[in-house]
């Protein structure tokens, strides 16, 4: 009876197997020649893979809609991932299978700025259109690379926007600044850091944490010596929701500020809940579900029972300048002319009319304050 | 104010020293009765962690409130299912292997960190999950003016105090019990002790069980001390445990508290009084120095080659 049994589970599982097999191999060579393929790559697995869901929820809702209407001219958009973990070296591997093997368009990606700025290389090489909705990293657009765009601020945007808030509005003189050695981390950290100088400030306190552990305790008690009365962390919410929670749990009073690495709800849950996160300010892109040009989109997630959060829309918004780029420079497969096309020419998205500048930054960037609140949702600081 | 620091970090790296002593355990009383590395403990803690979720999840649901009662119940019910893990990873990956060479089994143990850690991955998300806190609270030792105190909070008392009951607890185990005499004379020479009639797998199932229900005990405790996990935290504290095992002796009970205390409060003091970013350098060279002039580790027993 048992051995029955188990065979004909095997039996199952195979025959699944065989059936999967045989969907993918017919399917894929019916549809070459007469599909558009954009790769996104992003961090679908590891530490930061709540990030790559809110890139493929976009990604994937914006292909949607763009094959409802009958494709980038003509052609069905079809999506292809690319899970690079937020780990440089996997990058590289991803980014040679989405040129070499899947043969992409153009690339959607990546998250991470370590990981966009090395496969970038390899896009750039191949001639191709790449636009990550997320890097923030100066280096991602100054290496004069001419396909490599970003749908999204930079670091050094992010951080002066910071530090005006904290010096201003928070009025804070002594100031600590905490990073986490990451290209990401550290870079934004310096960038906020730089803008504290000019405003004749110097920070108390510039220190770097681990990724990866949770007890930041002694760094905490190092800050509440330093008698901080702000904290600044460049980082993601893995180390930043330990962090705001080891500060209030040692009773040091003085806020915490972080950038766009914190958003997403997965810095509550880091946190151990929102009575721990809330209180913490972040800069982030004006929200862009308030932008009017969303409404109907955000309005098609609302039904669906996603909240378009954090990079959704930006993800969204990134897959139709790259379809407005293949319509408007008459190509789906020169990056180049698809490049010349974005430095020239506005793209209607959903979060407004978006120009890229000769570097391929963002013509204006639209950085504000968040703060956490206690029901674990984030708002705008007026 | 810098004895309040002073007092604070030492109180911060006796907690994180205390952690890495109840992990590095499981490390070195397998090395010391099978001379093997178990890679996979890392990952042992990192399903406790889990398992501390489900049940206390699950105890929700049942409707208990006390506090004692849940932590009690937790604790139980994680060591338990987490000794249950130990137990299965060394039947199916590690006796098998008992004959074949040295290295077998090491790389057996990379192979079931990884399997592990996917497992969970696959099984439960790679997001970070978190559990609600359940003990809150702190004494706080006030000297001058009101922000100017020492604080442990509840949970940072727990895990001192398992941490040095769970070795008290052990250390009699081993030293005057039966089961304690079979280990060690299982450690001393397995043939023998097999030939004067101790059941010596047995024995070695009992050191992965043992080993598996303190890194569980430390997974209840940290879980509720930081409030989130990932299916990746198993590593960086493996690590550090593992180092803290070598640090104190590979291979002997109090070694591995001893390591676990000095490495945490050597993060500690360097972290807060030097650098966070060099910390982990700092740590490292204190156990290179160590196992230059004692290569053995600070109470480890150096190998006498037998003949």
């Amino acid at each position: 009876m048992v051995h029955f049994f188990r065979s004909s589970v095997q039996k199952a599982l195979f025959s699944v197997a065989i059936v999967a097999l045989l969907a993918l191999s017919g399917v894929s060579p019916l549809l070459a020649g007469e599909v558009v393929k954009i790769g996104v790559a992003g961090p679908f697995s590891g530490a930061v893979a709540a990030f790559g869901d809110q890139f493929w929820r976009g990604a994937e809702q914006a292909a949607m809609d763009l094959n409802a209407k009958g494709g980038i001219d003509g052609k069905k958009v079809v999506l292809v991932r690319g899970d690079d973990a937020c780990e440089p070296k996997q990058a590289l591997q991803v980014a040679n299978r989405l040129v070499d093997f899947e043969e992409v368009n153009a690339i959607m990606g990546h998250f991470c700025s370590a990981t966009t700025i090395t496969a970038s290389e390899i896009y750039a090489d191949a001639g191709l259109l790449m636009m990550t909705p997320a890097s923030t990293n100066p280096m991602v657009t100054e290496r004069g690379l001419p396909t490599i765009f970003r749908n999204t601020g930079r670091d050094d945007q992010q951080g002066v926007v910071a530090a005006n808030f904290v010096v201003e509005k928070l009025g804070a003189k002594q100031i600590a600044v905490i990073h986490d050695k990451s290209t990401y981390g550290q870079g934004i950290a310096d960038a906020f850091k730089a803008h504290l100088h000019t405003l004749g400030l110097t920070e108390i306190l510039y220190d770097g944490l681990t990724r990866g552990e949770k007890d930041f305790n002694a760094l905490v008690t190092k800050i509440k010596g330093h008698r901080a009365d702000a904290v600044y962390f460049g980082g993601i919410h893995s180390e930043a929701g330990p962090l705001a929670r080891q500060l209030k749990e040692q009773g040091v009073s003085a806020p915490l500020i972080s950038g766009d690495g914190i958003v997403s709800d997965e810095f509550v849950m880091s946190a151990g809940g929102p009575s721990y996160a809330q209180g913490v300010y972040m800069t982030f892109g004006a929200d862009p579900r308030k932008i009017p040009a969303g409404k109907e989109v955000i309005a098609r997630y609302r039904a669906k029972g996603i909240e378009p959060e954090g990079y959704t829309l930006y993800s969204y918004a990134t897959i139709q300048a790259i379809a407005a780029a293949m319509e408007g420079a008459g190509t789906t497969t020169d990056g180049e002319k698809m490049a010349e096309w974005l430095h020239t020419h506005p793209v209607q998205t959903i979060m407004g009319a978006k120009t890229w500048d000769a570097k391929g930054d963002l013509s204006v960037s639209d950085y504000v304050i968040y703060q956490w609140d206690d029901q674990g949702s984030y708002q705008e600081v007026e | 104010m810098d004895l309040i620091i002073f007092v604070q970090q030492l109180i911060n790296g006796l907690v994180l020293g205390s952690i890495y002593g109840l992990i590095a355990v499981g490390y070195t009383m397998v090395y010391g009765i099978i001379g093997m590395i178990n890679f996979a403990h890392g990952e042992i803690y990192m399903i406790s962690a889990y398992l501390t979720a489900v049940f206390l999840a699950l105890l929700a649901t049942l409707g208990i409130q006390s506090v004692p009662l849940v932590l009690l119940l937790v604790l139980l019910l994680t060591t338990l299912f987490t000794a249950l893990y130990g137990w299965s990873i060394e039947r199916v990956a590690y006796r098998p292997l008992r004959s074949s060479t040295r290295l077998a089994p090491l790389i057996s143990a990379i192979g079931m960190t990884l399997v592990l850690q996917n497992y969970v991955r696959l099984g439960q998300g790679a997001k970070s999950q978190g559990v609600p806190p359940l003990i809150e609270g702190h004494f706080r030792l006030f000297l001058t003016g009101s922000d100017q105190f020492v604080q442990i909070t509840y949970i940072q008392c727990l895990i001192i105090v398992a941490a040095l009951l769970g070795m008290s607890l052990l250390t009699y185990l081993m030293q005057k019990t039966t089961l304690g005499r079979s280990c060690r004379a299982t450690q001393q020479d397995r043939i023998m002790a097999g030939l004067l009639g101790v059941n010596t797998d047995r024995i070695i199932s009992t050191v992965f069980v043992l080993g598996s229900a303190m890194a569980a005990i430390a997974g209840v405790l940290v879980s509720l001390n930081y409030g989130s996990f990932d299916f990746h935290i198993g590593f960086v504290t493996g690590i550090k445990a593992f180092t803290a095992a070598v640090l104190g002796g590979i291979g002997s009970l109090p070694g591995a508290m001893l390591g676990g205390l000095i490495l945490g409060l050597s993060e500690s003091f360097f972290s807060g009084f030097v650098n966070t970013d060099y910390k982990d350098v700092f740590a490292f060279s204190i156990l290179v120095l160590v196992l230059i002039f004692k290569p053995s580790g600070l109470l480890g027993v150096p190998e006498v080659e037998k003949v």
